[in-house]
């Protein structure tokens, strides 16, 4: 029976696997004088016991079905929104990034009116670049465009 | 006792500066901002608003990033007393019977019960902070790499048996956060690590990306589509005066609240949480009355407000006085003292005594502030629970993208905060928690400098770990711990931290 311990455990245990076969390209040292693969490998051998115990010990935790994801139409909106924000800010500058991106979570996602939308997005936008990049000078990107 | 006397003077001369108030005061309103708000917590208020401090001397930085921390411990009591819900994770016990008060129409008397309480734990706690850390830092001064690696991985161990829920899940994740603190460059080599030739991992994972988020950007991406929040009562300012009885019947779980949470916060782990929830089910155990409690107990309120208030200065007591951050909040803040040039630990008291005492000092100025903000100023911050979450949460969102880029001005914090966002709610799905990755990400670069060097001081023999005294008791009291949290693996029945899980789900009354 699938559940959400045992998921998680052969997860992590794959996670653990994986860190140990990528530290191979490292210098692992000897007991005495470790290299620096050895913390990372006494780590994913940590983990690998962690993970495979979660997975044996796992068959009395919550079935994995039972699981409510009743919300990941928002959450890949919301996730999708911000990877915008990660690929546009230093391409379109800080105010265009995130004008677009409220743009589409208020306009798209949340279905708010076109008028409330633009000038929520302009005003935070414009606002927040004020805040952080004029009078606490935190500087921000501004593009190709100035903005 | 005089030179403390001495000192905290020298100490309130930096703090009531009119410079060092005014950020002082900026924090307070930010971090009860912060406490109000649902779905931002104190761990990523102060990390959001670390980009902020830059301009600013370490000194009022630190004062302001306190001043968001403690704030957002006032806060949190708002919602959870107003909306039953909790602003930040502390809060929980308190909406059980601050909003049960606030149904009888004792919301006004809850809030300012809960303010009172908070500043009695607040100042209390911080005379305690004063007299603890300098003799705690003297005495870490003995400390060499083999006791601070036992520290460190002492604190790691109580952290996962202090949380709530399964060790083995805790330990787990406490070894996910270290292996996240394995990329980068290795300090005694120079090799890159897991870097795949990313040259801005270089220094490695920052604490701030992983910070945001885990607990923002997961917090959101769970709760952004759920629907709209129950209405908020609204207090009148005439009815803030508690009465004589409630006062009587407050007293007595605010002293025991601020000692239990001093003494909780000092030990690692998520404190501040954990302080609430030991404290109401004490106050339950010790009431004369336990059946009141769900239905609007005085002290149901008093006793978790005071303690989470309280351990906020008990957590600094090892975060200044040997440089060991004991939880999640303490290593963001450490992270940021670190950013401003000002490396906490047993020296610092001894060469910048203007920054320690005038931090010390700053927290009486706080405290006084967030009980004159909090109380007239509720219905204030109220009406920010009348912004409809759907248009707070989207800008709540650009000021966490703004926030990590701003750090190091770099797009690959903001690519990390999404990994860490969707790990953050995969994670949250299936019941694991995510304080111990945030605090093993911190450590793991000392852990693994300190293990390293005691084997060079030792020409690799192991036994420095276990001969020298201090080292050899701290790693024994570890293990000690490890074999308690995972005795569930193999008995029968809940323990304490099973039924403390499930008392926070609202499942099992304590």
């Amino acid at each position: 029976m699938l559940t959400t311990d045992r998921v998680a455990g052969a997860a992590l245990t794959l996670l653990a696997l994986g860190v140990v076969w990528e530290s191979r390209k490292l210098p692992l040292g000897s007991l005495s004088r470790p290299g620096p693969a050895y913390m990372p490998v006494v780590l994913a051998a940590v983990l690998l016991v962690f993970g495979v115990a979660l997975a044996a010990t796992g068959g009395r935790a919550m079935k994995l079905a039972a699981v409510s994801f009743a919300e990941w139409r928002h959450a890949v909106a919301i996730f999708a929104a911000c990877a915008f924000a990660a690929f546009a800010l230093e391409r379109l500058g800080y105010r265009a990034t995130v004008a677009v991106t409220l743009a589409f979570m208020l306009g798209v996602v949340e279905k708010r009116g076109v008028v409330f939308t633009a000038a929520f997005a302009l005003a935070l936008a414009i606002g927040s670049f004020l805040l952080f990049d004029t009078v606490l000078r935190v500087p921000l990107p501004r593009g190709p465009f100035g903005l | 006792m005089v030179e403390t006397l001495q000192n905290l003077a020298l100490g309130f001369s930096v703090a009531l500066t009119p410079g060092v108030i005014f950020y002082a005061f900026v924090g307070c309103v930010v971090g009860t901002l912060v406490g109000v708000l649902p779905g931002i917590g104190p761990l990523a208020g102060i990390s959001l608003l670390l980009p902020a401090t830059f301009g600013l001397d370490a000194t009022r930085a630190i004062v302001m990033l306190a001043g968001i921390y403690y704030g957002a411990m006032y806060g949190g009591s708002t919602t959870s007393i107003l909306m039953r819900i909790p602003g930040e994770a502390a809060s929980v016990m308190t909406c059980i019977d601050g909003y049960a008060m606030a149904r009888k129409g004792r919301a006004g008397a809850a809030l300012a019960i809960a303010a009172v309480g908070s500043y009695v734990a607040g100042t209390v706690s911080v005379v305690a902070l004063m007299f603890l850390a300098p003799p705690l830092a003297a005495f870490a001064l003995r400390f060499g790499p083999p006791e601070y690696f036992a520290l460190l991985v002492l604190g790691l161990l109580v952290l996962a048996y202090m949380s709530g829920g399964s060790m083995l899940k805790a330990l787990a994740m406490a070894a996910l956060g270290l292996l996240l603190g394995m990329i980068g460059i290795d300090q005694m080599t120079g090799y890159f690590r897991f870097a795949y030739g990313v040259v801005e991992l270089g220094d490695g994972i920052g604490v701030v990306p992983v910070a945001v988020g885990l607990f923002g950007l997961a917090e959101i991406l769970a709760t952004a589509g759920l629907a709209t929040p129950p209405a908020v009562i609204k207090p009148k300012l005439c009815e803030l005066l508690p009465s004589r009885q409630e006062w009587r019947q407050s007293a007595w779980p605010i002293g025991r609240g601020t000692v239990l949470g001093f003494l909780i916060g000092i030990i690692p782990g998520s404190a501040h949480i954990i302080s609430s929830f030991v404290s109401y089910a004490i106050e339950r155990r010790l009431s004369k009355h336990p059946e009141e409690f769900g239905r609007g107990a005085v002290a149901g309120v008093a006793g978790p407000e005071s303690a989470n208030n309280s351990a906020t200065s008990g957590a600094f007591v090892p975060m200044l006085a040997l440089g060991v951050p004991s939880g999640p909040i303490p290593a963001v803040m450490l992270a940021a003292m670190m950013v401003h040039g000002v490396s906490p630990g047993p020296l610092l008291i001894k060469q910048q005594p203007e920054l320690f005492w005038g931090f010390i000092a700053s927290m009486y100025v706080g405290n006084v502030v967030l009980l004159i903000l909090n109380l007239p100023l509720v219905g204030v911050f109220v009406n920010l629970l009348r912004v409809p979450y759907p248009v707070l949460y989207p800008s709540i969102l650009v000021f966490c993208v703004l926030g990590v880029y701003a750090v190091n001005g770099s797009v690959v914090d903001v690519w990390i905060m999404l990994a860490m966002g969707a790990l953050g709610y995969v994670l949250r799905k299936l019941d694991f928690e995510t304080a111990p990755i945030v605090l093993g990400v911190i450590l793991a670069p000392m852990i693994e400098m300190a293990f390293r060097q005691s084997l060079a001081m030792s020409d690799g023999q192991y036994a420095i770990l276990v001969t020298r005294p201090i080292a050899g008791t701290l790693l024994a009291v570890g293990g000690v711990l490890a074999l308690l949290g995972l005795k569930p693996l193999v008995a029968r029945g809940l323990d304490w931290r099973a039924r403390l899980s499930l008392a926070g789900k609202g499942e099992e009354r304590l």
